[in-house]
């Protein structure tokens, strides 16, 4: 049965759920017993399952990283969980040269399913160092996995997946989308890595997004039908291996690409996108690609010098309409959020 | 012949398997069918020997990038590891690892990484999962004193504390990393296992090229991991003999004195463990000779077995990704 929970609500029927299906499931991380509870995500998972299964841990991202990697060879699955991501690049040994290549470098011997949970940051002054994405990165690295669910139910459906998947999953968790509620199943469900999601269907164009970018792309295509221009939006959900198939299909029917990134445009997952779509379809472009990504700059921290960081519906508008030759207002659709640049909504206070 | 002696013999044997394996590799090593980094254990024999007679197969271990003596101690397959140095299909990772990644899960020995410390967190993990799964059984992490001065050391001493996990740290201290001694990487009066001790886990010290003192010292630091429901930490003493990686000598480059070396190649672990027993009456020379006349013949079949091994098919450098 279908009921609208939020996002973090969601993280945590999925947690919860995998571990008492799986006693070899366990999560860790700093906080995530405390009054907190990471955001909610792991509200009553002590309670239920006891310190040995849940438990806070020292501020030793690597070895940590490590002791999970450890921990996989002899059959456990640790979730970790990070606040935010940019506090997970201490790891990046761990990562890259054992979680990444263990099952490929001992041909076979031995695999990592580990799930590494990475809250990216956002408004609110989170500056430089606490908004980083860093999806490109990991999607570099052979051996990864990395998944970006846009939605409530996506982030169950593929938190379990991924528990569930035999190699190491970085399981990236805007911080906006936490709140953001919508209908999930009640009972234990998987959705499949590395198969997109056309969230929705049109004709003119695709727009290509991931996380926050694809929420954003919906509300640039229920704005564009106002005027006349059907988009498609398709949700990537997994970042790498990526599901090349879906968008190819898609752009072959629409001939014309807008690829969305929440990370900074320079070497990006959105060029990648681009670069690929290019060679495979060149006969079937109608119109040169745009990339919409973050400036190659780190983020202030001042809400004035955020104002035209993020890439926002607005921005999408005005693209789709420069691939059209149309001219379209966004003010309304500025207006109609209601709320400072630098928040989700209004229920965001901050700190963190 | 007494069960004591047996073990004895069994000991002296497992080091010079070793010994004759990695004399086998730098006597060839010239010959270009070896193409991987090559770090030799010459000389450090009775550390790995030691502990890993205190172990059972379902122990499990992980080692670093000099990792051919632990690897075989602990009772990996000769074949299989040489193959894999020879890149062929039949080694002990088809010829995707090399010599700085080796396993052997039917005898416990998980697997070794090239980066220094870098597998130090993952035996806490195993530590870890053995807890979780209420085994008897421990986790043992071979590394070197240049591993000390990572960061993930201290983070994974500290968790093995804080969770008393079943884990034995041994610590081979050679006094180099690489070609940089000891004097310019950490302080003068340190002495390693006393930090440790100070970080909150029991530590000891034994001779390392004592092959029965380490096996004693091993021995009881597993016993009071069961007691004490806790981790421990041994330093082993010891030299390496060749080369930091290669099969040649490079005492003459000017990192270390060819006195130094000289000294510790007369604290020859299997030479010094050779006479002991034999003055016992435990081995005559002739048992001696026999001994090594059958290793060497084993190690030879060995070595042509993976001379002759085929290469693995191009297509699996392409395969094996994901699990």
């Amino acid at each position: 049965m279908n009921r609208s929970i939020t996002f973090a609500q969601a993280i945590n029927e999925g947690l919860s759920q995998s571990m008492s299906y799986d006693d070899n499931v366990i999560t860790y991380g700093l906080g995530i017993d405390d009054p907190k509870r990471i955001f909610g995500t792991t509200t009553g998972l002590k309670e239920k399952f006891g310190s040995e299964r849940v438990f806070d841990m020292p501020t030793s991202e690597n070895a940590m990283t490590g002791v999970a990697i450890g921990a996989a060879l002899n059959g456990i699955r640790s979730v970790m969980v990070h606040q935010r991501i940019d506090f997970f690049l201490l790891a990046m040994d761990q990562l890259v040269n054992n979680a990444s290549k263990w099952n490929f470098m001992f041909n076979g011997n031995g695999s990592v399913p580990i799930t590494i949970r990475l809250i990216l940051g956002r408004g609110w002054g989170q500056g430089p160092t606490h908004s980083q994405n860093f999806h490109s990165w990991f999607a570099h690295i052979p051996g990864l996995k990395v998944v970006m669910p846009s939605t409530a139910e996506d982030a169950k459906g593929l938190l379990i997946e991924s528990i569930f998947d035999d190699n190491p999953v970085l399981f990236l968790e805007q911080r906006w989308l936490h709140n953001m509620s919508g209908d999930v199943p009640e009972e234990m469900y998987r959705i499949p890595l590395s198969k997109a999601n056309v969230i929705r269907e049109g004709a003119d164009v695709t727009i290509i997004g991931m996380s926050i970018m694809t929420i954003e792309a919906i509300h640039a295509c229920e704005y564009l039908k106002k005027f006349g221009l059907s988009c498609e939006v398709v949700d990537l959900r997994t970042i790498s291996p990526i599901d090349w198939d879906t968008i190819y299909s898609s752009v072959s029917k629409t001939g014309r690409i807008i690829s969305l990134d929440n990370g900074h445009g320079n070497v990006s997952v959105a060029s990648e996108v681009i670069a690929r779509v290019t060679s495979q379809l060149w006969n079937k472009m109608k119109a040169a690609p745009i990339k919409l990504a973050m400036p190659d700059f780190p983020e202030s921290t001042s809400p004035a010098l955020t104002k035209n960081y993020h890439i926002r519906a607005e921005h999408i508008v005005l693209s789709v309409a420069e691939m059209f030759g149309k001219s379209i207002n966004i003010e309304p659709l500025i207006a109609d959020r209601n709320v400072p640049h630098d928040i989700p909504g209004n229920w965001f206070k901050g700190p963190f | 012949m007494n069960n004591l002696s047996e073990f004895q013999i069994s000991l002296l044997e497992k080091m010079k398997l070793i010994r004759f394996v990695e004399e086998g590799i730098a006597q060839r090593y010239h010959n270009g069918l070896m193409r991987c980094p090559t770090h030799l254990s010459i000389g450090q024999e009775a550390a790995a020997v030691g502990v890993a007679a205190a172990l059972s197969n379902k122990d499990l271990a992980l080692s670093s990038h000099r990792a051919h003596a632990h690897y075989l101690a602990k009772g990996g397959d000769v074949n299989a590891m040489l193959a894999e140095i020879h890149g062929k299909a039949a080694g002990c990772c088809g010829g995707k690892g090399g010599s700085m990644h080796l396993i052997d899960q039917s005898v416990g020995f998980m697997g070794s990484t090239a980066i220094v410390g870098n597998s130090i967190p993952l035996g806490v993990g195993l530590g870890l999962s053995l807890k979780l799964k209420r085994s008897k059984n421990i986790s043992v992490i071979f590394f070197g004193d240049g591993s000390t001065e990572e960061g993930a050391f201290y983070e994974a001493v500290n968790f093995a504390i804080i969770k008393k996990l079943p884990v034995l740290f041994v610590c081979e201290n050679n006094l180099y990393s690489v070609y940089s001694p000891l004097s310019v990487r950490q302080p003068a009066n340190r002495v390693i296992y006393k930090m440790v001790e100070a970080l909150g886990m029991k530590s000891a010290i034994a001779d390392g090229n004592n092959v029965e003192e380490t096996y004693n010292l091993a021995k009881n630091a597993i016993e009071e991991i069961h007691k004490n429901k806790a981790p421990y930490f041994i330093e082993l003493t010891t030299y390496r003999w060749r080369e930091h990686c290669g099969p040649d000598y490079d005492n003459n480059i000017g990192y270390r004195t060819e006195d130094e070396f000289q000294n510790w190649k007369k604290k020859d672990p299997i030479k010094c463990y050779e006479e002991t027993l034999h003055k016992c009456g435990i081995l005559s020379e002739i048992d001696i000779e026999k001994m090594n006349q059958s290793i060497t013949i084993k190690v030879n079949a060995s070595f042509k077995y993976a001379e002759e091994a085929p290469f693995p098919d191009e297509s699996i450098a392409y395969k094996g990704l994901y699990a």
